[in-house]
């Protein structure tokens, strides 16, 4: 009995998180005539890449992509190197006031971004920043970086300080140590801060919607979020293009699951 | 090098702090100067005027209005979450086959864009041609179509489901690695005792979650108060108002009116409303988690 409840219960979280997306994905396999027909069917019948085609030739969604893949791979890699500096200096280093500093990190997390959005906008646009990668991607790296540090901060403490102090011994300096040193032992969480950065940096949505106006800077969530014709929605290809941006997210949270999870509660749980 | 010793902490940690600095805490103080004046980026003006916008937002409905859905958002949808997200990670604990399937792929709605959630559920919830319509329908829980976020009775419920999807088994996974962290020995002493699982639960588990139950739920609420994307793509705070929220409004004063003073003004009452939020929420949480410890 307590088991077939526990089975049902796995079953119904199963169904809770995935159903909504694969309805998503096979609507984007169905002709508009299925899909308006008043019996909704999962498999479809007959299958057409009509939305996929409508999606990438008329909407040009490719490009989207491109400018995601850009402001996301650069916000990334500027943001561990920032944050792993600013973890190694609290973590290893003598720091008067590190808690005080941590925790002010940790509030702009907290900060409304849209009480950012509006001085910000106003210097971009003085700055001939509007419509640039330059300005969403020095956005996001403060975004990101308060996550980024904490949880390479709370990764760093875990690790035992015998090497480094024996390095320390030996003379070597701040910046070695951290490069030599520090850098390699925290690959791990590297990869697992990295692919934080990258999910919030690929789907950002108010900062580039403020910041960015045609299609050379807009990223993937502007382009689906304009996705409407002037008479009808068009379900099939919001569902295609859906299915194109969100494939790669689930391929690589799938792929690197635990990693996040131990991440997250690492940086925002325990501490 | 000729870098002092004691100067490389902070060497370090410059460009961390410029980054933060420049794009988040000068903007709150300079919000907080814009919004004591009549900046307008249409008519150019630029002008000190005191607390005149204060004065203006303090009679200002619209502004009440998404206050209120605001606050009634942050409490629905952080509550329903924690319930919900606990009720996941009692079952995600015990063994059963496939339990690492179930596990990825509740990270899928947490992962994926904010914009395409809205949009899913926009062609789920569709009026017309939804999904759950005609679920609802054929077991016969509604007797005709619910025009789900179209209709002002029914538009904020339909966003808070949205948002309940979304963030619930992520929350459920969090809760997860708080329950693994409560020692077995303890739970199997008391069912030694011969306590039952509900007791077991309530007399055992559940105070020594607390603490995680509670962090995670004040970081969930200080997250729920901002929402914006999900309400802007799915209903734009419409029909008549009834989704509108502090972000949604103060984005259209900003971006459409380009009334950058009142638009900051409403920025900055929300600032203050998150940070009194989040005083608040801690205070409680501190004393919550010394009563169980």
């Amino acid at each position: 009995m307590k088991r077939l409840a526990l089975y049902a219960g796995a079953l119904l979280i199963f169904l809770w998180s995935a159903s909504p997306f694969i309805w998503q994905f096979s609507t984007s396999f169905q002709l508009d005539r299925a899909l308006t027909s008043g019996t909704p069917t999962l498999w479809p019948d007959p299958w057409t890449f009509e939305h996929y085609r409508n999606v990438f030739v008329e909407k040009q969604l490719h490009r989207y992509v491109l400018n995601s893949l850009f402001v996301a791979l650069a916000t990334t890699f500027l943001c561990l190197a920032i944050g792993s500096l600013a973890a190694f200096a609290l973590s290893r280093l003598r720091v008067r006031g590190r808690f005080g500093i941590l925790l002010t990190i940790l509030s702009v997390s907290m900060f409304p971004q849209i009480t950012l959005v509006g001085p910000l906008y106003i210097v971009a646009s003085a700055l001939g920043l509007l419509d640039t990668f330059t300005a969403l991607v020095l956005i996001y790296i403060a975004l990101v970086l308060p996550l980024v540090t904490w949880v390479l901060y709370g990764y760093l403490e875990t690790l035992p300080r015998e090497i480094d102090e024996a390095a320390r011994m030996d003379g070597v300096g701040p910046l070695r140590l951290y490069w030599s040193i520090i850098l390699p032992m925290t690959l791990p969480s590297l990869v697992t801060t990295g692919l934080l950065a990258f999910i919030t940096a690929w789907n950002e949505f108010l900062f580039a919607l403020a910041f960015t106006s045609n299609i050379d800077t807009q990223t993937i969530p502007i382009g689906i979020a304009n996705f409407t014709n002037l008479y009808y929605v068009p379900w099939g290809d919001i569902a295609a293009a859906s299915a194109v941006v969100t494939a790669p997210l689930i391929l690589l949270v799938l792929f690197f699951q635990r990693h996040i999870i131990e991440g997250l509660t690492q940086g925002g749980i325990k501490e | 090098m000729a870098v002092p010793r004691r100067a490389w902490p902070w060497l370090l940690l410059l460009p961390t702090g410029i980054a933060l600095g420049a794009v988040a805490f000068w903007p709150i103080v300079e919000g907080l100067r814009l919004s004591l004046t009549n900046t307008s980026l249409i008519t150019q003006s630029a002008d000190y005027v005191g607390l005149e916008n204060y004065a203006g937002l303090w009679s200002d409905t619209r502004f009440w209005n998404a206050w209120w859905h605001t606050i009634w958002f942050t409490f629905a949808s952080t509550l329903l979450e924690t319930l919900i997200g606990l009720g996941m990670a009692l079952v995600l604990y015990e063994r059963f086959p496939l339990r690492g399937i179930v596990r990825a792929a509740m990270l899928v709605p947490w992962a994926m864009p904010t914009v395409v959630t809205s949009k899913m559920f926009g062609w789920l919830f569709d009026g017309q041609n939804g999904v759950v319509n005609w679920v609802l329908l054929n077991l016969g829980l509604i007797g005709e179509k619910v025009n789900w976020y179209g209709d002002p009775d029914t538009a904020m419920t339909t966003i808070i489901i949205a948002d309940v999807w979304k963030t619930a088994p992520f929350m459920a996974l969090l809760l997860l690695t708080g329950l693994q962290t409560i020692p077995t020995s303890l739970t199997e002493a008391a069912r030694m005792d011969g306590a039952r699982g509900w007791t077991v639960f309530w007399h055992i588990r559940l105070p020594l979650l607390m603490p995680t139950l509670l962090i995670s739920g004040l970081f969930r609420a200080l997250d729920a108060f901002r929402v914006f994307d999900l309400v802007y793509v799915l209903t734009g705070g419409g029909p008549a108002d009834s989704t509108e929220t502090l972000s949604t409004l103060a984005y259209k004063e900003l971006f459409s009116t380009l009334e950058f003073g009142y638009g900051s003004t409403i920025t900055t009452a929300m600032f203050l409303t998150e940070a009194a939020l989040a005083a608040i929420l801690c205070l409680w949480l501190v004393r919550q988690i010394r009563r169980v410890t």
